[in-house]
């Protein structure tokens, strides 16, 4: 069974196998080491050992617009608010910009994520459009309310039309080292997510240390997640480049050892155009071409796109751009 | 140009070179060639001239002028000038100048990492991010030690015009670890660079005029090995510093032998790479890298034995090998590649000719299935596995991008294995188990080794190497000592040569006093008295001429027997300080009981009564005091450039040592000499006074009864000079000091090229051993150690 997977898994380039999952293995992480100390310095060095020029750059920053999970959590999100985020997500870039680059397309961002109770006004906005809308989901941002409560989000936001679900673990379990319990909470959300798309977000601003990321990491990916992310933006520390390696070789130790792919999605903290660079380069040198695609690649932002359309703007003109001359989300 | 549309289909990074126009026309400027820099000024360019190429397509970047002897001593000339006015210069004003120098290195940083990237091949990212900052941060930390040494370094002062070999790998990097610390010490230089990378130099040649430094106080002559022999061999060269290989490193000892010179050498490495089963194996594939496949590997403590433990080897490999596919090699100057050029052919040939060699001895070599550019000396990242300890690529610096791997049981294997090659430059060890990771670091054989890290550098660390990579430490506290010499040093005088004692193998008088039984006096070695293996005695006489004794005439054998004695006492050099101090006051405890008898035979040997008492008195002070220095004389901890780190600088000792002594006052220089050495946890071989040698002989009586374990103390008498040289060739002996006549000084420093063993010599001069200031000190102690810094990144 898994052997066919795995191979399905190789043969496609956009559809492969949906990770199914594990029984819990302790083995793949239990005395798995990181050391701070060289993964602050891979991840430092990294991003100064490559970079992009022209055309390149131009064409990695519309990249990342197309990986963009464009998001809005705030609580005076309304709808109007919904609409406006998913109107921009629908065009990102202006269209003298798209003619400028000689796109054949509008580009689109991986999908529009919001809180449970937006998911409605999201669905319909994006109708049409193939942009998916990701709902957070279980007691988010904290994960502290009862499992059962937690797991009905999940179904509420379903439902609603939610087509990918941004899940946050249970710290304590972490911080106690709770595997199996922890296996046995996310294993059943993946469960109430159903057909939808499960992004399991660690908190490893919460976590505190790489090895803690790489264990929560495992037994997320082990429970099924689609894609591990860092952060809900709401931790002190959000998504770094640190973590994030170590999370990606998590992702790449699971990989070898059950032949699943699974996607990554850095959250918190990531503005700049710069940032989405930098993460994209991460992506590339730690695992491959083939995550860079929104399938497998996802970056949870909301200033970002901003940033890029300036950049993109300047690229074209050769003049810079003004942030006020970008239509706002 | 593809289109946008095409990239976001590759996601290829596509070219980004880093632009070089400023370089190029500073090359048009100087398209006429570059003299040398002496006295302030570029000479005009005659005579013999070098080609210097771009090693990524061979182009011709510039001509230098090719130095002759005429040249050196122009420059010397130059520098000993300038050295009346710099060498009197107060601290502040050389930290002025210092500091000026490092700003106007950050001021031209980009230009410089361009430059160092066209001249040497080296990706701009590492020109850019690791060689030019560290060669700012150089000149800022010693701008500090210039003003610092008055008070820091009391008791020493500066040498004078110090030569400086610089090699190719880093040129402008060793040029800074080279002229920074010679400065701050108030001397003046005479550098010459590599003749491959002659460029960075000549730049920087211009930005001490740009930064006011006084005309003279640099120098650069450029040339090749014949240019730089001329440099060693000048006369009014106080200093030579060379880095390079460990072949011209063991010439320019011996070339140098007997000169009075100081000598510091940076030589060749085989590192080891020690990975434990409990290590973060991404982190030390990561690590691998960094090691092997920076700089081209053309890097001399490149950690190229790679020491994987067997139970974590094949994921380990499968990793690695999978990490060297993602390696981009190609034009250094474009921003995104990791790696550029080798240096020149020769050296591509070079390493090509190594790595066949490596597969005709059964290695199997894996490479990187990366394109290389058509032009340009451009190797392939390579790692060697199925080879043995024996095989050439593991034995042999290749200096490029090849490592080579083995696994290991157990950490004993790895410290086994990681200390069975004739180098000691450095050793990375990875381990998140701080007993396994610390415990490695001490037993391993090495003068930096960095913990769950590698090839990390700063100018507040000493860099150095142990056996074979050389002697005398770069950077940091430890490196000031090589540009400075205690004053009691330079002030010694010529010794008188001894009249009234003579060595005399067939003396044959009637004795003195027949009185009492015949005493006999034997080697001491392994904690045994022997007879001579020759068979043979000479007598000994007083200073009168008449015969007290005799001696056993030691031998190549009975050496050979007291090093294997003292390299089996290695307990000595592990047991803590405290218990050595023990043993030590106990021997002092011994002699002062024996006070009498010391005092008596010293009188039986020609002194007075109260000169004799004297000597034994200040014997036993002297015991007492490396006693007490023997849980002091602590490391450092230092103030490296990074955050969560710590550097341990330990002053560990050389193993084996030799220890000549002279032939005045024979008890006190032999405990001067001896008890230092001892105290540090060295094992010591000692020759003592040729014409005096009754009153050692009767010290291992002491020894007998001091709990002293065996072959940590080892007597051999014999003819002085003889015997020094044959210690000095022993490849098991680390380190060797002499005292006696300037002839035998020269025969131990040359004889030392062998091994490149540390040297300690007096050149003929004079020690006045009861002078406080002059028979004892830490001076004594830091030449009975070697300074090894440990690089702990921490943090969780």
């Amino acid at each position: 069974m898994l052997e066919m997977l795995r191979k399905g898994a190789e043969a496609g380039h956009s559809a492969f196998a949906r990770n199914l999952g594990i029984p819990l293995a302790l083995e793949l992480f239990e005395g798995h080491q990181v050391n701070t100390s060289a993964a602050e310095r891979r991840a430092a060095s990294l991003i100064t050992r490559r970079t992009m020029k022209k055309e390149y750059q131009a064409a990695w920053l519309v990249k990342a617009v197309q990986c963009i999970d464009l998001t809005t959590l705030a609580g005076d999100d309304t709808p109007g608010r919904v609409h406006r985020l998913c109107a921009k997500a629908m065009r990102p870039l202006r269209d003298d910009i798209v003619e400028g680059l000689k796109l054949s397309a509008m580009p689109k961002v991986g999908a529009v994520c919001v809180y449970p109770s937006m998911v409605s006004h999201a669905v319909k906005a994006l109708k049409g459009s193939g942009i998916p809308v990701a709902s957070v989901a279980t007691g988010f941002p904290a994960g502290l309310t009862p499992l059962a409560l937690r797991l009905g989000e999940i179904k509420y936001a379903v439902e609603e039309g939610a087509a990918e679900i941004d899940i946050v673990i249970f710290r304590s379990l972490v911080l106690r080292g709770e595997w199996a319990a922890l296996f046995d909470e996310v294993a059943a959300m993946r469960e109430a997510c159903g057909p939808a798309h499960m992004k399991a977000i660690l908190a490893t601003g919460d976590l505190k240390t790489l090895r803690n990321d790489y264990k929560a990491s495992m037994v997320a990916m082990q429970a099924g997640a689609d894609f591990i992310k860092t952060s809900t933006g709401k931790e002190d520390v959000n998504a770094t480049l640190s973590v994030s390696l170590t999370m990606l070789r998590a992702l790449r130790d699971y990989g070898a050892a059950t032949g699943f792919d699974v996607g990554f999605k850095p959250a918190g903290g990531l503005k700049t155009a710069k940032d989405a660079m930098n993460w994209l380069i991460l992506m590339k040198e730690e695992l491959g071409r083939r995550w860079l695609e929104p399938d497998l690649f996802r970056i949870g932002a909301s200033s970002m796109l901003a940033d890029i359309e300036r950049q993109l703007e300047y690229f074209i003109t050769g003049r810079y751009a003004a942030l006020s001359h970008q239509p706002i989300a | 140009m593809p289109t946008v549309d095409d990239v976001l289909q590759s996601m290829d990074y596509g070219p980004a070179p880093e632009s070089n126009t400023h370089v190029q026309n500073w090359l048009k400027a100087h398209e006429k060639g570059f003299g040398h820099f002496v006295g302030g000024g570029f000479t005009p360019l005659r005579g013999k001239q070098i080609e210097v190429f771009n090693p990524a397509n061979g182009e011709k970047l510039a001509q230098v002028a090719h130095g002759t002897a005429a040249d050196v001593d122009s420059a010397v000339a130059a520098a000993a000038s300038a050295y009346k006015l710099w060498g009197k210069l107060s601290g502040f004003e050389r930290a002025k100048h210092l500091y000026a120098l490092a700003r106007h290195i950050q001021k031209r940083e980009r230009f410089l990492a361009v430059l160092e990237t066209m001249d040497n091949g080296k990706t701009i990212r590492e020109s850019r991010d690791i060689d030019i900052p560290l060669v700012a941060r150089h000149f800022y930390h010693h701008a500090g030690w210039a003003q610092l040494l008055e008070t820091e370094f009391k008791g020493y002062q500066s040498l004078g015009v110090c030569g400086q070999i610089i090699p190719w790998n880093f040129p402008l990097l060793m040029l800074a670890w080279k002229i920074a610390p010679a400065l701050a010490a108030g001397n003046t230089v005479v550098l010459k660079p590599a003749e491959f990378t002659p460029l960075t130099a000549l730049a920087f040649a211009e930005l001490c005029t740009e930064a006011g430094l006084p005309p003279g106080v640099v120098n650069i002559i450029t040339g090749d090995g014949e240019t730089g022999a001329a440099l060693v061999a000048h006369k009014g060269v106080a200093k030579i510093a060379f880095t390079g290989s460990t072949e011209v490193g063991k010439i320019i000892r011996a070339q140098t032998a007997g000169s009075g010179k100081k000598l510091s050498l940076e030589l060749g490495g085989k590192s080891p790479f020690i990975v434990f089963e409990d290590a973060d194996i991404d982190a030390a594939v990561e690590g691998v890298v960094d090691a092997v496949w920076f700089n081209q590997g053309q890097v001399c403590c490149a950690g190229t034995r790679l020491l994987v433990q067997e139970g974590i080897h094949d994921s380990f490999m499968r990793k690695l090998v999978k990490r060297m596919e993602t390696l981009r090699v190609g034009d250094p100057l474009d921003k995104s590649n990791d790696m550029g050029p080798l240096v020149d052919p020769i050296q591509l040939n070079r390493v090509r000719a190594m790595v066949s060699r490596g597969e005709e001895e059964g290695g199997t070599l894996i490479q990187s299935k990366c394109v290389l550019p058509e032009k340009g000396n451009y190797f392939v990242p390579s790692l060697f596995v199925d080879v043995e300890p024996a095989s050439t690529v593991m034995r042999d610096e290749i200096f490029g991008p090849v490592v080579s791997a083995m696994t290991f049981r157990t950490p004993d294997d790895a410290a086994t294995l990681a200390n069975h090659t004739r180098f000691g430059l450095a050793a990375s060890i990875w381990s998140e188990n701080i007993n396994v990771a610390l415990d490695a670091a001490a037993r391993v054989q090495a003068g930096i080794v960095w913990i769950n890290s590698t090839n990390l550098f700063d100018a507040a660390a000493g860099f150095g190497g142990y056996k074979e990579s050389g002697f005398g430490r770069e950077g940091g506290r430890e490196g000031l000592y090589e540009y400075l010499v205690a004053d009691w040093i330079a002030a010694a005088p010529l010794a008188k040569a001894s009249k009234s004692l003579s060595f005399n193998v067939s003396s044959s008088g009637p004795k003195a006093s027949a009185a009492g039984v015949d005493r006999t006096a034997k080697m001491y070695f392994g904690g045994k008295q022997a007879r001579p293996d020759t068979g043979y005695s000479y007598g000994v006489e007083n200073r009168q001429g008449q015969r007290i004794g005799e001696a056993g005439l030691g031998e190549r054998k009975d050496i050979r027997n007291a090093v294997e004695a003292a390299v089996k006492a290695s307990a000595w050099s592990s047991v803590s300080a405290h218990n050595r101090a023990q043993v030590i006051y106990f021997i002092a405890e011994n002699l002062s009981a024996r006070a009498t008898e010391f005092a008596n035979r010293l009188r039986e040997m020609g002194s007075s009564a109260s000169a004799a008492k004297r000597e034994v008195q200040t014997a036993l002070q002297r015991i007492f005091y490396y006693a007490g220095w023997a849980d002091k004389y602590d490391g450092h901890i230092h103030s490296t450039n990074t955050k969560r780190q710590t550097t341990l600088a330990f002053n560990e000792p050389f193993g084996v040592m030799g220890l000549a002594c002279p032939n005045e006052a024979p008890l006190l220089a032999m405990v001067s000499l001896a008890f230092p050495a001892l105290a540090m946890g060295n094992r010591i071989i000692v020759i003592p006074s040729q014409t005096q040698p009754l009153i050692a002989t009767d010290f291992y009586q002491i020894l007998d009864t001091s709990d002293v374990p065996a072959g940590a103390f080892n007597i051999i008498t014999g003819e002085g000079n003889k015997l020094a040289k044959i210690l000095a060739e022993h490849d098991e002996v680390a380190a060797v000091w002499y005292h006696g006549d300037a002839a035998g000084s020269a025969l131990v420093e040359k004889a030392a090229s062998g091994n490149v063993k540390s040297t300690w010599v007096n050149n003929g001069k004079f020690v006045d051993w009861h002078n406080l200031s002059q028979g004892q000190g830490p001076e004594y102690l830091r030449r009975a150690t070697q300074v090894k810094n440990i690089w702990i990144p921490y943090g969780e």
